[in-house]
């Protein structure tokens, strides 16, 4: 089945591989011209990638690894397939989590593997802009692809985000300066403004700078919100924000009289105060300005694939995240199925971690639990997840190894190119490899159920 | 395949065939509806039942960026309505949940338990195409196909400027073989930039001029877009979506749409929402009567009604606008709004058609009407623009409406009066549908005008999709519970049992054209999208079972 | 001395970078284990540039490496430090019934080390 054709050109032992794409962040940017040494298994120039990019590129490397361990001692893919099979198939509340490294195709085994178990599928999206997504659930939002921006936002604000460091690439190539259709001045054809509580490395690119008190962003959106609707605001709001009401009028005014207007938003907003509430403030704040011009509200996504691991949970259960299938039909409830929730209360006995690393990222009360009970990773890398995991799988990586979709911020989906062959499974085969076990093992226990039954009816 | 079947004992419908209630036996083998078959082959007995080919759902939302906003937006609306994963003898089926936009593979599910094998999303953006391959590679058992949005593209807006017909031919031909798609679909043509570049501005008139692009209106689009279908030989013409849906008086916009057509093919797609008179921003009046009439006298015409059924909706639309302007009569308050770059827009509102509403009422009526008026069937089929007017699942109360009138009249009894009053009295509302004319609107007469010459028939070569209904008297438990489903001559509803799952193919054209126009498109994609031109096109991996529709000129 | 102040964790380069190469080496490790704080408030708490200092919050105590920023780029009462192993051990586990901890403006007590 033909893949994306491959766009390298060959010079004996170095392979130059255009169009290729980073998988770092949310940009998701697909313009990698990398020079690799195909002897050398090693990517030796990123053409176009920001630091991260280059990192990720230039730092690759096939590591000299087991293909897996179980209980910390080497083992083989098969083994730890079949032990992980039987952690699953044996456990009564397992949960998949992670999923915003892996291609779409991964993440769509993974859900079928929930879905057959009976289990939860959660994503990194329940601790990045899940909450944006219960907003939406709440509010609605006015959204747009990248280009609209690149082509016609003259007014950029970016609330609760430093894109400088998380998404270096999103001013040149999407939002400041970026060349557009109706903005070929660039940067003199916008107005970029920086609403923050503290000045980041995004703020210098900004023509406005707006400091908010920590925990105060909802108080402020919504007294945007009532401006921008021409209601009294009373003046107490200066000091709860920390932002005048001349300021703020002022930014209304800008707001209501651009020609395109964009709010990016980051962890700022959803992981602070508020959570959806902060998110639902500004995607409301979004919307409600369509009275006036065309405005949008969208969120910055800090992991290659995290978009598409909502994406893919919603179409095939209907809902982002957080999704359970105990009773053999998906349930959503956020704080019951969600990752984070679940290891803290010690709902879980079994744990599935696919391209993501809570053994590092997550509340120690989750961490804790997560030593209690048999854990199994997928990583191309060695972690701390891994460190604590009864299974650690060691798998290619995507975008690089392996060909697979992922999803823009934006929703844009792009076909992922590879440049070097890799002697480890993609997630999607391990995956596959369990379903497979798994499917076999609850066969094999209904049956034994199923005779048992019998043999204590005939008793 | 090998396997062969034969359904014996079952009165057919096959009006493309012109069978019409006939009792005759069909033979199936490899998938496919075949003259004779060996007398050892399994039968199914149809004795006191219907067999009509597989259902064909021209035109409905169910798979890509849009529909998955519309999923993520309405939690509430899954809640009510789960689906169960099934673990049956020979395969276990994937959970999901419903509502008015089911998970994916519920809407397969569903529209098999209904007797429908083929359905066609009626709206992608080109960019997104990998979007919506990747949602029906994950829709079970039913075959379907895509049509991509291209009445609001910026680079084939500049070519039409410059009158470059030629190049644009090569660039939709470009683009239908990039996307796998099926066909050209204009969604308001001309709207989209006054809403993104021009602080959310309309343009109601085909002669308006557009926003940047001061030599083109509406019209051009739509003349410059049926000529290059029609010269490359697709096998279903553009589909539009007119201008100005659901504004009072539209109904000219309408015949002036038919119009432009100049006696080419166009397909005019829920044609209900563009039939209305009244004055501009006052009450919506029906003008189906004049709808109806242009199209039973003008063949190049076919279109499909867009009917609109009491309940919950969710209005998901390319024409942005229109959502805009629907959130102030809708009562629920979550609009959606996303812009494609270079491409399209889209609308999403959730929404409900009430009885005692006079404008819902008038819809409803006009519906009725537009099916009561046909002198063709084959040329107005059923819809709902799911789920714009309704859910698909509501088809066999749609059914029902149309074959029974007594039905039909306690519906309007109880309907707003005076929006009843409204329609035109005469011996058309005493019509009731035959079961002929049902398998014309809802198999044959789609998969004609779509050009699937093995689709909506049971002759020999024709696709093995059929499904046989018990005969019962009322009509809409009769399609809403087919005794058998086959698909690709595999039982997949066997006794009203879920049987077999099956994986559908992807319905798509590949028509001719001149490599060299990819020297146009790609400076303009790097210039003004944000993905690399050699990035765009969307590989074979995405839709691993197809097959290709030819076009008239292969 | 004690004092109570607000500890935003983010994103950086660095910690970008360094993740990339591996959790377990240097430069992540640094990243991630070295506050931002007002000069200000690094004056009248006695801490200079490099010195030590732990950070407690309701739900864990970390020890980290303290660095200066102007008042123009951090204000008095916040402090900043890279996302990583020591903010997840200060991170709260309540998430208010929405999937989400809170990450950012965690209320901490620092106190100088040594």
């Amino acid at each position: 089945m033909m893949r994306v054709a491959e766009k390298a050109k060959s010079e004996g032992n170095i392979k130059i591989v255009e169009d290729a794409t980073c998988t770092f962040c949310g940009c998701l940017c697909d313009d990698m011209v990398l020079t690799v040494d195909v002897d050398a298994k090693k990517i030796t120039k990123a053409k176009n990638a920001c630091v991260l990019g280059k990192a990720l590129f230039l730092n690759y490397e096939e590591e000299d690894r087991p293909f897996a361990l179980i209980g910390g001692k080497e083992a083989t893919t098969a083994e730890a397939v079949e032990e992980a099979a039987q952690i699953l198939a044996n456990a009564r509340f397992p949960i998949i989590y992670g999923m915003s490294d892996t291609t779409c195709e991964t993440q769509r085994k993974a859900v079928g593997l929930m879905d057959m178990l009976g289990g939860t599928i959660d994503s990194t999206t329940s601790v990045c802009h899940g909450p944006t997504g219960m907003a939406l659930q709440g509010v609605g939002e006015s959204t747009a692809t990248l280009g609209e921006i690149k082509n016609r936002a003259d007014l950029v604000i970016y609330w609760g985000g430093n894109p400088a460091e998380s998404l270096p690439r999103h001013f040149a190539r999407y939002a400041v300066t970026a060349k557009g259709m109706y903005t070929p001045n660039r940067k003199k054809d916008r107005t970029i403004v920086n609403i923050d509580v503290r000045h980041t490395k995004s703020v210098p690119v900004a023509d406005i700078f707006i400091q908010v008190k920590p925990g105060a962003d909802f108080e402020l959106l919504w007294a945007l919100r009532a401006l921008v609707k021409n209601r009294h605001v009373d003046p107490n709001i200066e000091k709860k924000t920390g932002v005048s009401l001349k300021t703020m009028k002022d930014l209304v005014e800008r707001m209501k009289n651009c020609r395109y207007g964009v709010l990016f938003f980051g962890m700022g907003l959803t992981m602070t105060r508020g959570r959806h509430f902060n998110s639902a403030a500004i995607l409301s704040l979004g919307s409600d300005l369509n009275e006036y011009t065309h405005f949008i509200a969208t969120p910055m996504r800090g992991h290659g694939n995290v978009t598409g691991a909502d994406t893919v949970v919603a179409w095939q259960t209907g809902y982002p995240f957080g999704v359970n299938f105990s009773r053999g039909y998906p349930k959503f409830n956020p704080g019951e199925f969600t990752a984070t929730d679940m290891f803290v209360r010690g709902d879980a006995d079994a744990g599935l971690i696919l391209a993501s690393d809570p053994g590092s990222n997550f509340t120690q009360a989750a961490v804790d639990h997560m030593k209690k009970i048999p854990m199994i990773v997928l990583d191309p890398k060695y972690t701390h997840t891994a460190k604590l995991a009864r299974v650690a799988f060691t798998t290619a990586h995507y975008g690089i190894n392996v060909p697979g979709t992922a999803y823009r911020s934006d929703g844009v989906p792009i076909e992922l190119r590879t440049c070097l062959d890799s002697k480890y499974p993609s997630d999607e085969e391990v995956i596959t490899a369990i379903y497979r076990r798994v499917e076999q093992l609850l066969i094999a226990k209904k049956r034994s159920k199923g005779a048992n039954n019998k043999r204590q009816k005939a008793a | 395949m090998g396997s062969t079947l034969r359904i014996v004992n079952g009165r057919v419908h096959d009006p493309a065939n012109g069978v019409d209630g006939k009792t005759r036996d069909i033979c199936i083998k490899d998938g496919k509806i075949v003259k004779s078959v060996p007398p050892k082959t399994k039968c199914v007995d149809a004795k006191g039942m219907v067999v009509m080919p597989g259902g064909v759902d021209i035109h409905c939302h169910i798979a890509g960026a849009k529909a998955n906003i519309a999923r993520k937006l309405q939690p509430d609306d899954h809640r009510r309505d789960i689906h169960r994963r099934m673990e049956l003898e020979k395969i276990n089926t994937r959970s999901g949940t419903g509502g008015t936009v089911p998970s994916t593979f519920t809407t397969g599910y569903r529209y098999a338990t209904l007797g429908y094998t083929t359905a066609m999303e009626a709206a992608a953006p080109p960019l997104l195409a990998r979007h919506t391959l990747e949602e029906l590679d994950d829709t079970p058992v039913i075959d379907k196909g895509f049509y991509i949005l291209m009445g609001n593209n910026v680079l084939l807006y500049k070519m039409l400027q410059e009158e470059r017909h030629e190049e644009i031919r090569n660039a939709v031909a470009w683009w239908l073989n990039a996307t796998k798609s099926y066909t050209t679909k204009l969604v308001s043509p001309g709207s989209d930039e006054p809403w993104k570049g021009h602080r959310n501005a309309t343009i109601t008139q085909l002669n308006d001029k557009i926003d940047g692009f001061e030599q083109l209106t509406p019209r051009k689009i739509i003349t410059s877009m049926v000529n290059t279908v029609d010269d490359l030989g697709l096998p279903h013409p553009v589909h539009i979506h007119c201008n100005n849906l659901g504004h009072s008086g539209n109904y000219k916009t309408t015949l002036e749409t038919m119009k432009a057509a100049d006696g080419r093919r166009i397909h005019v797609t829920h044609i209900q929402f563009h039939s209305y008179g009244g004055k501009p921003d006052g009450e919506p009046t029906s003008k189906a009567p004049e709808i109806a009439e242009y199209i039973n006298n003008n063949p190049n015409i076919t279109a499909d009604v867009g009917q609109v059924m009491f309940g919950k909706s969710t209005s998901m639309t390319a024409d942005a606008p229109l959502a805009w302007m629907l959130t102030r009569y809708s009562n629920d308050k979550r609009w959606v709004n996303a812009d494609t770059e270079c491409e399209s827009g889209c609308g999403i509102i959730p929404f409900a058609y009430q009885e005692r509403v006079y404008t819902h009422a008038l819809q409803w009526a006009t519906g009725l009407e537009l099916f009561l008026l046909s002198k063709d069937p084959w040329r107005m089929v059923l819809s709902t623009d799911h789920p714009n007017g309704g859910a698909f699942t509501s088809y066999p109360r749609l059914i029902r409406t149309l074959m029974d009138r007594e039905f039909r009249k306690q519906q309007m009894e109880s309907v707003n009066q005076r929006a009843v009053a409204k329609i035109k009295r005469g011996h058309h509302m005493e019509r009731e549908y035959t079961l002929q004319e049902i398998a014309i609107i809802t198999r044959a007469g789609p998969a004609r005008i779509l050009g699937l010459k093995n689709k909506g028939h049971l002759g020999p070569g024709a696709d093995a999709d059929i499904t046989i209904y018990d005969e019962h008297e009322d009509k809409e438990l009769m399609f809403s519970a087919p005794r058998y489903v086959i698909k690709d001559g595999r039982l997949i509803i066997d006794n009203h049992e879920f049987r077999n799952n099956h994986e559908g193919k992807i319905l798509h054209v590949s028509p001719l054209y001149d490599e060299g126009i990819e020297d146009v498109i790609r400076p303009f994609v790097e210039d003004f999208y944000t993905i690399r031109f050699d990035n765009y096109a969307v590989s074979d991996h995405y839709a691993p079972r197809r097959e290709v529709i030819p076009t008239t000129k292969q | 001395m004690d004092k109570t102040m607000i500890l935003v964790p983010g994103r950086t380069t660095k910690q970008g970078v360094g993740l990339i190469d591996s959790k377990f080496k240097k430069d992540y490790r640094e990243a991630t284990t070295t506050v931002e704080i007002n000069v200000e408030d690094m004056a009248r708490l006695g801490l200079e540039d490099g010195c030590k200092v732990k950070l407690r919050s309701a739900d864990g105590v970390v020890t980290v490496k303290c660095t200066g920023r102007r008042t123009e780029d951090l204000p008095p009462g916040l402090m900043f430090i890279a996302y990583g192993p020591p903010t997840s051990k200060l991170m709260g586990k309540d998430t208010a019934a929405s999937g989400m901890p809170l990450s950012k403006h965690l209320e901490v007590e620092l106190k100088r080390v040594s």
